[in-house]
């Protein structure tokens, strides 16, 4: 079947299965490898993108049900002029990663977080994020990055 | 020494060198990676924990389109398909005969990843089942059959890296002593005794174990993979084929978390027996739900008495661990050795006798797993010292701090001395958690500490790349696991060779191309390989130097080192500068290198101890039993911090990883079946997990065999976190739990049962 939607800012359209998970496709098809894949049951986060703007998780999600949307990956959030988003910033300036592994996700759900709500309290926060798994960090690091760069969106806007 | 405030780039958080493809999704890790003309294997696992195989027909499956081959115990001819460090005992696919639920008995090489998965149900196995042996007590009975019928060739470790071997279903067995424990007990004021254990626990590595494997025309095989330690991997996939050591290369490129699974041979054996028997590149990545299956670690149950004399004075530990080593010895020999080494704790001991053994059972098999052993018997031995503490009238910290080994003192006889400030460390955990100040109800705090032998075998090689254009390129066989190394390696030789950091590039990890390194574990690499780095640094400098005598026209004493080159009066030349003045020919490079062994000040063991000292303070919800963490306080004695911000990440890590262990994690088996193998029933520290005060401190006392003085990090905080709790728990509570996990089940139930007990 034919699969039109937006994807990082730019029209897509591609020739997909129907049985295909968007992880699938934006991993084997777009080679977005920026999407990882670790539980494949909606536990870890590792493979969270944004759908309209909203995190969720591209393993569990068939492929088709985001047509006519805007899907953004990790791959999608830097500035054309390689300018990072602040929140890529905050997770270098923090060390908010190891492995790596979980990153993207991470970063993708704290940025569906940051855009609708900027003056998160670490509270809520913790309560957002508490669908991302990081094994490395013990997830400190992590929750500074996204305090920093809340307070650098918020002064941007 | 140079002072601390010299260093340039040495000592500084400085930009990660994978941070940029990390956080922009550039960073490729093997299971995003695809080769030219690829096929893909998929895995058929055993349903049975202990049965023989009495055929397995696959024509069904190799007859469906797009199957290109299909692999099982049947096509190994010519092959030496058991493989394994220790112990070879391990087929890279099941030979006649399963030994758990999860093994793999034939693989199905497809066009695709689903014609691969779908083909699965077409292969027919009959099996007769057998016996299974689920625990280490029917295991060691007499009369229970051997899970291993025959005795298997040693591995290259075995005898020569501590590695001394058993028989039957003892996997390994470990006797440490010295002096005399009876007599000791016998005279003891005060004696704490008592059976512990540590459970059943996964790693979970978010990136599952994956691999691509290619034999060539020329016979020459070549693997990525997602192991963090390329030469053993390399040693066991030349032995299994046959070829020379030059004929097999290993490549790592970034890999997805490891706390110890991915140490030591994996999938590779099996990935390159598929290419070998279709001639196709294959890929296999395994889900979660199979890397449940291939790894776990040891669980451990330890009996264990620990005596003290009328002065507070620890006088003797005694100790009888049996882990739980699973179908296959992998690791464990090594977790053994490492047990019955790290259940003596940091302390004067003067009598002590540890019988450690590693059992085989039909269970998954164990391996690494971050601290090796040293979560394991940490969580028993510092349980009693609060037991043997209250026993003597004692305040913890104090009772710790009267037998605690100081720097340069011995805990183990012929090993290295503690190179360690761990008494100075427990004073600081103490005074950072505030321990003086009252406790609210249902809190409690608690501060521990372990030493561990770390480093492994010093086997390190390296080289670094000197370029004229200025350029410095380190090749390290030590792979960037996400602990940071190659940034800190980097750091190292910017430092050395005084350019600025973004002239260092890391070359690794590739067999092919990098020198032997043993392994990236054991919190080894700042301490071995950062000291190779250095070492191959000022070995390139000192071929500089002879050439600069003829650059400069000048006898060597008239020419003096500054940061980054050589001056000769007003005339200041870089290394790189005298480099092309010597060639006169652009793009030329030396090379430096240095070889570590065992040898000179690395002739001891261990390279160093690592210590983990952690406090913390516990909420507990006496109404669910749930326990959470209100402060968390982790002290890193690590020489020198190369990097102070990861090094810190490395403890928060580590202590975070402990307390899994320590509140969720167990691997549950009902009869032969893992009941909980996947991440919707495992279940591992969360954001919410998170303590609410964290305090991380360094100690940077210079005084590891690393470079300036630098010591490992990353495994000691794992150790001491779980008694900690349940010591912080006890002060709460007066409730004692020597089981792992603590969770709101077992903690509420052991409330009950001490509220029972107090009304009669």
């Amino acid at each position: 079947m034919k699969l039109s939607f937006e994807l990082n800012g730019k029209p897509a359209t591609l020739e997909i299965e129907q049985r295909e998970s968007l992880a699938e496709v934006l991993r084997g098809r777009c080679r977005l490898t920026g999407v990882k894949i670790s539980c494949e049951a909606q536990v870890c986060g590792s493979c969270t993108v944004l759908v309209d703007g909203l995190p969720v998780s591209a393993c569990t999600l068939l492929a088709y049900e985001v047509r006519g949307k805007r899907v953004t990956t990790i791959e999608g959030l830097a500035e054309e002029s390689g300018r990072l988003h602040p929140l890529q910033q905050a997770f270098l300036d923090h060390f908010s990663f190891q492995c790596g592994y979980c990153t993207p996700g991470m970063i993708l759900a704290a940025k569906a977080l940051l855009d609708d709500n900027s003056v998160a309290t670490d509270a809520e926060i913790v309560a957002h994020m508490n669908g991302n798994l990081c094994r490395c960090t013990g997830y400190l690091p992590i929750l500074k990055a996204i305090r920093q760069a809340a307070n650098e969106m918020r002064d941007e806007k | 020494m140079k002072p601390l405030g010299d260093f340039q780039i040495v000592n500084h958080s400085v930009p990660r060198g994978d941070g940029i493809p990390k956080v922009t999704g550039g960073a490729i890790y093997t299971s995003d990676m695809v080769v030219e003309h690829m096929a893909w294997a998929k895995v058929l696992r055993s349903p049975f924990a202990r049965a023989k195989i009495l055929s397995i027909d696959a024509s069904e499956a190799k007859a469906q389109p797009g199957v290109i081959d299909v692999l099982t115990g049947y096509d190994l001819k010519g092959l030496s398909p058991y493989y394994g460090h220790g112990v070879k005992d391990h087929p890279l696919i099941a030979i006649g005969q399963v030994r758990f639920v999860g093994e793999p008995v034939a693989a199905v090489i497809a066009e695709d990843e689903l014609t691969a998965q779908e083909a699965l149900a077409k292969i027919h196995v009959e099996y007769v089942e057998l016996e299974v042996i689920l625990d280490v007590d029917t295991a060691m009975a007499e009369g229970t059959p051997r899970i291993h019928e025959t005795d298997f060739a040693d591995g290259s470790f075995r005898g020569f890296d501590d590695f001394p071997g058993a028989a039957g279903n003892i996997c390994q067995a470990v006797h440490v002593g010295w002096g005399d424990v009876d007599a000791a007990f016998a005279h003891a004021a005060h004696i704490a005794e008592g059976e512990f254990y540590f459970p059943m626990v996964y790693a979970y590595a978010m990136e599952p174990y994956v691999a691509i494997a290619d034999f060539d025309a020329k016979g020459h095989l070549t693997i990525h993979t997602s192991g963090q330690h390329p030469f053993m991997v390399r040693h066991d996939v030349a032995h299994v084929f046959r070829l020379p050591l030059n004929s097999v290369r290993i490549i790592v490129p970034y890999i997805g978390g490891g706390y110890g699974s991915k140490s030591y041979t994996k999938i590779e054996p099996l990935v390159a027996a598929c290419s070998w028997k279709s001639g196709r590149p294959v890929k296999l990545q395994l889900s979660v739900e199979e890397a449940f299956l291939t790894t776990r670690g040891d669980d451990a149950r330890v009996r264990i008495r620990t005596a003290v004399d009328a002065q507070g004075h620890l006088i003797a530990r005694q100790a009888t661990i049996h882990l739980n080593t699973g179908a296959y010895a992998e690791n464990s020999p090594m977790v053994c050795r490492k047990a019955a080494n790290r259940i003596v704790g940091p302390y004067r001991m003067p009598n002590v006798k540890i019988d450690c053994f590693a059992v085989y059972t039909n269970t998954v098999p164990a391996s690494s797993y971050r601290g090796l052993g040293g979560a394991q018997v940490t969580f028993p031995g510092e349980s009693q010292m609060d037991e043997l503490a209250e026993m003597s009238g004692s305040d913890p910290v104090e009772f710790r701090l009267k037998n605690l080994a100081h720097s340069g003192e011995s805990i183990h006889p012929g090993m290295r001395p503690i190179d360690a400030d761990i008494p100075g460390d427990i004073r600081e955990a103490a005074k950072l958690l505030r321990m003086d100040r009252p406790l609210a109800p249902g809190h409690g705090r608690s501060v521990c500490c372990s030493a561990s032998d770390a480093g492994a075998h010093p086997v390190t090689l390296a080289m670094v790349q000197v370029y004229a254009d200025g350029a410095v390129s380190v090749l390290s066989g030590s792979t960037e696991i996400g602990q940071g190394s190659h940034t800190v390696l980097t750091q190292i030789a910017a430092e050395e060779m005084g350019v600025p950091l973004e002239k260092v590039r890391l070359i690794g990890s590739d067999t092919a191309v990098t020198l032997f390194e043993r392994s990236t574990g054991a919190s080894r690499t700042t301490t071995l390989m950062g000291r190779a780095v250095l070492e191959a640094c000022r070995e390139a400098i000192a071929q500089i130097k002879v050439m600069a005598e003829e650059v400069f026209a000048a006898p060597a004493e008239k020419l003096t080192e500054e940061r980054g080159g050589l001056r000769h009066g007003g005339k200041f030349l870089t290394w790189a500068n005298i480099l092309e003045e010597y060639f006169k020919m652009e793009g030329c490079s030396i090379v430096g290198r240095a070889y570590l062994r065992k040898a000179g000040d690395l002739t001891l063991v261990p390279v160093f101890w690592e210590i983990g000292v952690v406090g913390v303070e516990i909420a507990l919800d006496e109404e669910t039993g749930k326990i959470s963490l209100d402060s968390l306080v982790t002290i890193g004695d690590v020489g020198l911090a190369i990097h102070p911000a990861m090094t810190e990440g490395q403890d928060l890590g580590a202590a975070t990883m402990g307390l899994g262990a320590g509140l969720f994690e167990e691997l549950i088996y009902d009869g032969q079946q893992l009941m909980n193998g996947t991440m919707l029933e495992y279940r591992v520290p969360r954001f919410s997990d998170l303590a609410k005060n964290i305090d991380m401190k360094l100690v940077q006392n210079r005084d590891g065999v690393g470079p300036y003085g630098a010591k490992g990090g990353g495994e000691g905080a794992v150790n001491p976190i779980s008694p900690c709790i349940a010591n912080a728990l006890y002060r709460a509570t007066g409730a004692r739990i020597r089981r792992l996990p603590l969770t709101p089940e077992r903690v509420w139930k052991a409330l009950q049962e001490k509220k029972g007990i107090a009304r009669g």
